[in-house]
C-alpha cells in the first residue's frame, strides 16, 4: 500500500520503537546490556580476585564456593571470566570502530565520487583480500609486536576494507534513487549529500555488519590471545583462558569451557542485537 | 498464416488434450458470479474485489478499466485460482458452465495454460532470464500439445513468426535479455497463444511500452481474437487502448464493477459518476491549457473503504443515501449497467 | 540568430554514455563502445513558455532533461542561459544556475529522501539557498504547501505517508522554493492515474501562470503534451525531428515519424480508429545509429538520398522546422 493515513501522533514514536522490536532483539539487547554491566562494574560482581591465588582449592571443580572452578593456581575462573568481560568487550569495540569510520568514510565517498578513486578503491581491496583475514592480521602482529594495542591497529589495517566495500555498494545502490539527483539539481554540496542524504539511508547494512564484527572481533582477538599475540597474560582474557586451559582439558574441563560458553554468549547477543537493529533502521512504508 | 499452421500438423495432436471449442452463442463462455477475494484474517480482513459479476461471450474482448489499486489484476487473478493461496476467493467462476472456484488443482491445471492463458503486468519479470526463448515456447507446448519434439521446434517458429519477431528460427536460443521490452511482450504472448487458448486474461499487456509498439502488440491481439475466435479479458487503465480494441467495457471501482456496458455507450454517454470522472479528466478535445476536469481526492485503500458507496467521498452528485447504503450493479435503461443511485449523464449540470 | 530572446538556448548539445566493457571486450581487446544518446540537439525555450518534449523511450528525453540541469558533465555544445554561457565553471555558478533551473522527476517513490519529512525537505532548500532568513522558514513552508494545495500538517510527515500524486505536489514544492526561472520536468505525471494526472497538470498550468515560470515538459503521453505545452519538439534516436507550435504540429505533422507517433496514440473514440499502417519494427540501437537519417529503415518514404545524408532541421512555410529530405512534398501530400 502506498498511502497510509497519518493517524498516530509523534509522541506515540517512543512507544511505537518500543512496539516494533522483536522478541529476538529484546533477547540480544539484554545479553549485551548484562555482558556491558559486567565489563563495567567487574568488582563489584566478581566474587574473588580474578588474581588471587588460592593454594587450599586448586583445580577444584565447580561447587558452591567457586561455582565455575578454579584453575591450577586456585584462581576463580568465574571471576576470572567477569573480569575478562572488560577486555573482551573493550575489543569488540575498539576492534572494530576504527575499521567503522575509515571504511565509511572511505566508501562513502569511493561510492560518490566512482572514478579515479574506485580504481585506486578497488586495487587496495583486492590486495588485501587475496590475503585470508587471519593470516593477515598475525602477519601485522608479528611486525608490531604483540599486545593488545597492536592487535587494534592490525584489525584495523586490513578490516576496513569490508566496511567500505559494503558502504560503496550500498551508497551507489541508493545513487540510483532520484533523491539524490534531486539533491544535486538543489544544489547541495556533495558533502551535504553524502552524509546528510545518502548515508542515512545506506548505513543499515553496515550497522548490522559491525555487529557480527563485534562478535566476530572476540573470536578473533581471542584467538591471538590464545595463541599468544593478542592480550598478555596473566590478563584476564577468554583466549587467554582457554590457552591456560588447554593443558588441562581432560582433568580440569571447566577452565576452558567456561569462558568458551561466555564468547558464545556474547557473539550471540551481537548477532541478535545486529538483525534487530536491521529490522528497525528500515525506512517504514 | 496461423490458420494454416493450426489445420496442419498441429490439430492433430491437440484434439486428444482438448475439449472441443466452445461455440454456443447462448451461453457464455466465461461467467463470474459475486466473486470476492479478500486478504487477511478475521480481524483484519481486506476486501480487494467485491461481489464482481461479468461475463465474457466466445470472440469477444472485454475491457476492465480502473485505477491503479481498483482490483483489476486480483480479478484475472482470482478468475483462474492463482489468488487462492494467500486470499479467500468466494462466488463462482462458471468456465462452460463448469464452476473453476471450486475445482481440484489438478483439473484447474488442465485449464490454465492451455484453454486459458494469461499474459501479466511485468513483461520483464514473467519470463525466465536463465532460459533461451525457444526452451520457454517449447515448454509451453509440451505441457499442453502432443507434439514430436521436431513438430514442437516448427511450431515454436510459427508462433514467434506469428508475434511478428523477425528472423524467428534464429532467435529460438537469444535470452530474454537480448529482446527489448516490446519483443519480449511479443514472446509472452507466444508463449500464451501456443495452446491456442479460448480466453486470454492480458493484464495491461503494453502499459510498459510505447505508443508505437502498443499499436502493433494491440493490432496482433485484435487480429489473432478474429482470426482464432479467442475471448479476452483486457485489463488496462488506458481508456484510448480499451476504446480502439474492446467490444464492451467494465469500469472497476474500490473493488467492485460499477459501470459495464458497450465501449460506445461506455464513452459516449456514461452514467456513473466515476466513469464520467474519468472520461473527463482525459485531455481529448478540450481547449489547450485549459483546467482539466478532475476527481477531488484520491482512492480509498483497502483497509478504509467507506461504509455505503465506495465513491461516496470523491463525488460530485453523492446523496446523503449514498453514504449509508451501497448501490448494486443494476440494469439502466439500455444495454448498460450501472451501481449507483443518482446516475447522471456527461452533459448534465451539477458535475462540472 | 543575431539577438537572442530566449531565455535558455541550447545548440548542438550531444551527449554519449561508454559501455561498461564486458570480460569478451577486455579480452579481445575491442575498442570501446559509446551509446550516441544526444545528437545535436538546438532548443529555445521562451520565456513563460511551455516547450513539450516527446518521443520513444530510450530516444534520450530523461538525457536531454539531465543534461539541461547539469547532471551530466557537458560533453559537447553549448547552453546559454539568459545570454550567458553555462559551463558550469565554479560551484557557486553551478549552484545559482540550479537554483534558477529546476527539475522534476519521473519516480515519485525515489525522488524524495525516505528520512526526511516534507518540512525538512523545504528547510533545507530555503536555507541552503537563504531564500529567507530562519525565522522567516516556517512562515514560508506553509505558503509552499499552500501553493501546491497540500494540506499544512503534511510538514511533519514522512514521504510514505503520502500517495504518488501528493508526492509530485512535494517534489513541486521543493522545486519551487528556491523560486526557479525554469522548470524541467520529466514525466512529472507519467506514474500518477489519469483522474490524479490532471490534478497535478491543473496545479502546473496554474503556477505558471502566476509566477511566470517556463516549462520544458518532458513525456511520453501526447495528449498530455498537447495539452500544457505552447511547442513541441519530436525526438527520435537523440535528433529533434520536429519542432513547431502545439497546433499546427498535432494537427498537420509533417515528418513521418511524427506522423506515424501521433497516429499511434489510441484515441478514447471508438469510431476514430487508425488510418495509416503502424510503423515496423522497433527503435533501432542508440549504439550504432543508422547512417543518413537515423529514421529510413522505419520509414515509407525512405529514398536513396535518406540512406547517406543526414537531413536538417528546416523551417517550413506554415508548419514548424523539420528534419526530413522530403518535408516539402509531404507537406503537400
Ligand atoms: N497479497 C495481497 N495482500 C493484501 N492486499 C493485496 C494483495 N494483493 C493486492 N492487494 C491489494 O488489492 C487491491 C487491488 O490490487 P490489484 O493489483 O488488483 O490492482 P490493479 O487494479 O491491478 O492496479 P494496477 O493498475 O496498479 O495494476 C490493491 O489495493 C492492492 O494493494
Ligand atoms: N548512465 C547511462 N549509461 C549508459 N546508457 C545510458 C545511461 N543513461 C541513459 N542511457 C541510455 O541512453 C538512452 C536514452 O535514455 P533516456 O534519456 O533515459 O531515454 P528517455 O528518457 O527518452 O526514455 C537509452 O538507450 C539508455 O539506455
Ligand atoms: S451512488 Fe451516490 S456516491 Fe456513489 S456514485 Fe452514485 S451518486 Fe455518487
Ligand atoms: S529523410 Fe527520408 S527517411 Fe528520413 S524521415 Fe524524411 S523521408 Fe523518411
Ligand atoms: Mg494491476
Ligand atoms: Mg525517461
Amino acid at each position: 500500500m502506498t498511502y497510509a493515513p497519518y493517524a498516530q501522533k509523534r509522541r506515540f514514536a517512543v512507544f511505537k520503537f518500543f512496539q516494533r522490536m522483536q522478541p529476538g532483539f529484546i533477547v540480544g539487547l539484554t545479553i549485551l546490556s548484562l555482558s556491558l554491566i559486567l565489563a563495567l562494574f567487574p568488582s563489584y560482581i566478581a566474587p574473588y580476585d580474578p588474581n588471587a591465588f588460592d593454594f587450599n582449592a586448586v583445580q577444584s571443580p565447580p561447587s558452591d564456593l567457586h561455582w565455575f572452578g578454579t584453575d591450577s593456581l586456585g584462581r576463580d575462573t568465574l571471576s576470572r571470566v567477569i573480569w575478562a568481560y572488560s577486555v573482551n568487550m573493550q575489543m569488540a569495540f575498539l576492534a572494530t570502530i576504527f575499521s567503522l569510520l575509515i571504511g565509511v568514510t572511505i566508501g562513502a565517498l569511493v561510492g560518490y565520487y566512482r572514478g579515479f578513486s574506485d580504481v585506486v578503491f578497488g586495487r587496495c581491496v583486492d590486495a588485501i583480500i587475496t590475503f585470508p583475514f587471519l593470516v593477515l592480521v598475525i602477519a601485522v602482529v608479528a611486525v608490531l609486536g604483540p599486545g593488545l594495542i597492536n592487535m587494534y591497529i592490525a584489525i584495523t589495517v586490513v578490516g576496513w576494507v569490508y566496511y567500505a566495500r559494503l558502504m560503496r555498494a550500498e551508497i551507489m545502490a541508493q545513487m540510483a534513487n532520484d533523491y539524490a539527483s534531486a539533491g544535486k539539481v538543489m544544489g547541495y554540496s556533495d558533502s551535504r549529500i553524502i552524509f546528510r542524504h545518502l548515508l542515512p539511508n545506506a548505513i543499515t547494512p553496515v550497522i548490522v555488519y559491525w555487529m557480527t564484527d563485534m562478535a566476530l572481533a572476540i573470536l578473533l582477538g581471542s584467538s591471538l590471545g590464545y595463541l599468544g599475540l593478542g592480550a598478555q597474560p596473566p590478563e584476564a582474557e577468554w583466549g587467554v583462558l582457554i590457552a591456560e586451559g588447554r593443558n588441562f582439558i581432560t582433568t580440569a574441563w571447566w577452565l576452558s569451557l567456561m569462558p568458551g560458553i561466555a564468547i558464545v554468549i556474547t557473539g550471540f547477543g551481537f548477532s541478535l542485537v545486529g538483525d534487530g537493529v536491521a529490522d528497525l533502521l528500515r525506512p517504514r512504508g | 498464416m496461423f490458420q494454416q499452421s493450426s489445420s496442419s500438423d498441429v490439430k492433430t495432436g491437440q484434439q486428444s488434450t482438448k475439449s472441443i471449442r466452445y461455440t454456443s452463442k447462448a451461453l457464455p463462455l466465461l461467467d463470474v458470479r459475486n466473486l470476492s477475494t479478500s486478504f487477511g484474517h478475521d480481524t483484519e480482513k481486506l476486501l480487494a474485489i467485491d461481489d464482481v459479476s461479468f461475463t465474457v461471450a466466445p470472440g469477444e474482448i472485454l475491457g476492465l478499466v480502473g485505477e491503479s489499486g481498483s482490483g483489476k489484476s486480483i480479478t484475472l487473478r482470482s478468475i483462474l485460482g492463482l489468488t487462492k493461496r494467500y486470499g479467500q476467493v468466494e462466488g463462482k467462476v462458471l468456465w462452460k458452465n463448469q464452476n473453476m472456484n471450486i475445482m481440484k488443482n489438478k483439473e484447474l491445471r488442465r485449464i490454465r495454460g492451455s484453454e486459458i492463458a494469461m499474459i501479466f503486468q511485468e513483461p520483464m519479470s514473467s519470463l525466465n532470464p536463465l532460459l533461451t526463448v525457444g526452451l520457454q515456447i517449447d515448454e509451453n507446448l509440451k505441457a499442453h500439445t502432443k507434439l514430436s519434439r521436431s513438430a514442437r521446434k516448427k511450431r515454436s517458429i510459427e508462433l514467434l513468426d506469428l508475434v511478428g519477431i523477425p528472423s524467428a528460427a534464429d532467435r529460438l536460443d537469444d535470452y530474454p535479455h537480448q529482446f527489448s521490452g516490446g519483443m519480449r511482450q511479443r514472446v509472452m504472448i507466444a508463449i500464451a497463444l501456443a495452446s491456442e487458448p479460448e480466453l486470454l486474461l492480458a493484464d495491461e499487456p503494453t502499459t510498459a511500452l510505447d505508443v508505437t509498439i502498443q499499436q502493433q502488440i494491440l493490432d496482433l491481439i485484435l487480429d489473432l481474437s478474429k482470426n482464432m475466435n479467442m475471448s479476452v479479458i483486457m485489463v488496462t487503465h488506458d481508456l484510448g487502448v480499451a476504446a480502439q480494441t474492446c467490444d464492451r467495457i467494465a469500469v472497476m471501482y474500490g473493488g467492485k464493477l460499477v459501470e459495464v456496458g458497450p465501449v460506445r455507450e461506455i464513452l459516449r454517454n456514461p452514467q456513473h459518476p466515476y466513469s464520467i470522472g474519468l472520461l473527463r479528466s482525459v485531455p481529448e478535445d478540450v481547449a489547450p491549457r485549459s483546467e482539466l476536469y478532475s476527481l477531488p481526492g484520491i482512492p480509498p485503500s483497502l483497509a478504509d473503504r467507506p461504509k455505503g458507496c465506495c465513491f461516496a467521498p470523491r463525488c460530485p452528485a453523492a446523496m446523503t443515501k449514498c453514504v449509508t447504503d451501497r448501490p448494486e450493479l443494476q440494469q439502466a435503461g439500455n444495454s448498460c449497467s450501472v451501481a449507483c443511485f443518482n446516475p447522471q449523464t456527461i452533459t448534465s449540470g451539477n458535475i462540472a | 540568430m543575431t539577438e537572442n530572446t530566449s531565455l535558455l538556448h541550447v545548440t548542438n548539445l550531444s551527449h554519449q554514455f561508454k559501455i561498461d566493457p564486458s570480460i569478451f571486450d577486455v579480452i579481445l581487446r575491442r575498442p570501446s563502445r559509446y551509446v550516441k544518446v544526444l545528437n545535436g540537439i538546438d532548443l529555445n525555450l521562451a520565456r513563460g513558455e511551455t516547450l513539450g518534449v516527446v518521443g520513444e523511450s530510450g530516444c534520450g528525453k530523461s538525457t536531454l532533461a539531465r543534461c539541461l540541469v547539469g547532471l551530466y558533465p557537458l560533453q559537447n555544445g553549448e547552453i546559454l542561459f539568459n545570454n550567458q554561457n553555462v559551463s558550469h565553471k565554479t560551484r557557486a555558478e553551478q549552484r545559482d544556475y540550479n537554483r534558477r533551473v529546476q527539475m522534476m522527476f519521473q519516480d515519485p517513490y525515489s525522488s524524495l529522501n525516505p528520512r526526511m519529512t516534507v518540512g525538512q525537505v523545504l528547510h533545507e532548500a530555503l536555507s541552503v539557498h537563504k531564500m529567507r532568513s530562519e525565522t522567516e522558514i516556517p512562515e514560508r513552508i506553509n505558503e509552499l504547501l499552500d501553493l501546491v494545495s497540500l494540506p499544512r500538517d503534511a510538514a511533519d510527515k514522512l514521504p510514505h505517508q503520502f500517495s504518488g500524486g501528493q508526492r509530485q505536489r512535494i517534489a513541486i514544492a521543493r522545486a519551487l522554493s528556491v523560486e526557479p526561472e525554469i522548470l524541467i520536468a520529466d514525466e512529472l505525471v507519467s506514474a500518477l492515474d489519469v483522474s490524479v494526472q490532471a490534478q497535478v497538470v491543473n496545479l502546473l498550468l496554474d503556477l505558471q501562470e502566476r509566477l511566470g515560470l517556463t516549462i520544458l515538459f518532458v513525456a511520453h503521453d501526447l495528449r498530455l503534451v498537447r495539452h500544457v505545452s505552447h511547442r513541441v519538439a519530436v525526438i527520435y534516436l537523440g535528433s529533434i525531428v520536429e519542432i513547431g507550435s502545439s497546433d499546427s504540429l498535432f494537427a498537420n505533422p509533417i515528418h513521418p515519424y511524427s506522423r506515424a507517433l501521433l497516429n499511434a496514440a489510441p484515441s478514447i473514440d471508438p469510431d476514430k480508429k487508425n488510418t495509416t499502417a503502424p510503423l515496423t519494427g522497433e527503435l533501432p540501437s542508440p549504439l550504432n545509429i543508422p547512417s543518413g537519417c537515423a529514421f529510413h529503415g522505419r520509414c515509407p518514404h525512405a529514398t536513396e538520398i535518406c540512406k547517406k545524408s543526414k537531413p536538417e532541421l528546416k523551417a517550413l512555410d506554415g508548419h514548424g522546422e523539420i528534419a526530413c529530405h522530403h518535408a516539402k512534398e509531404l507537406a503537400l501530400s
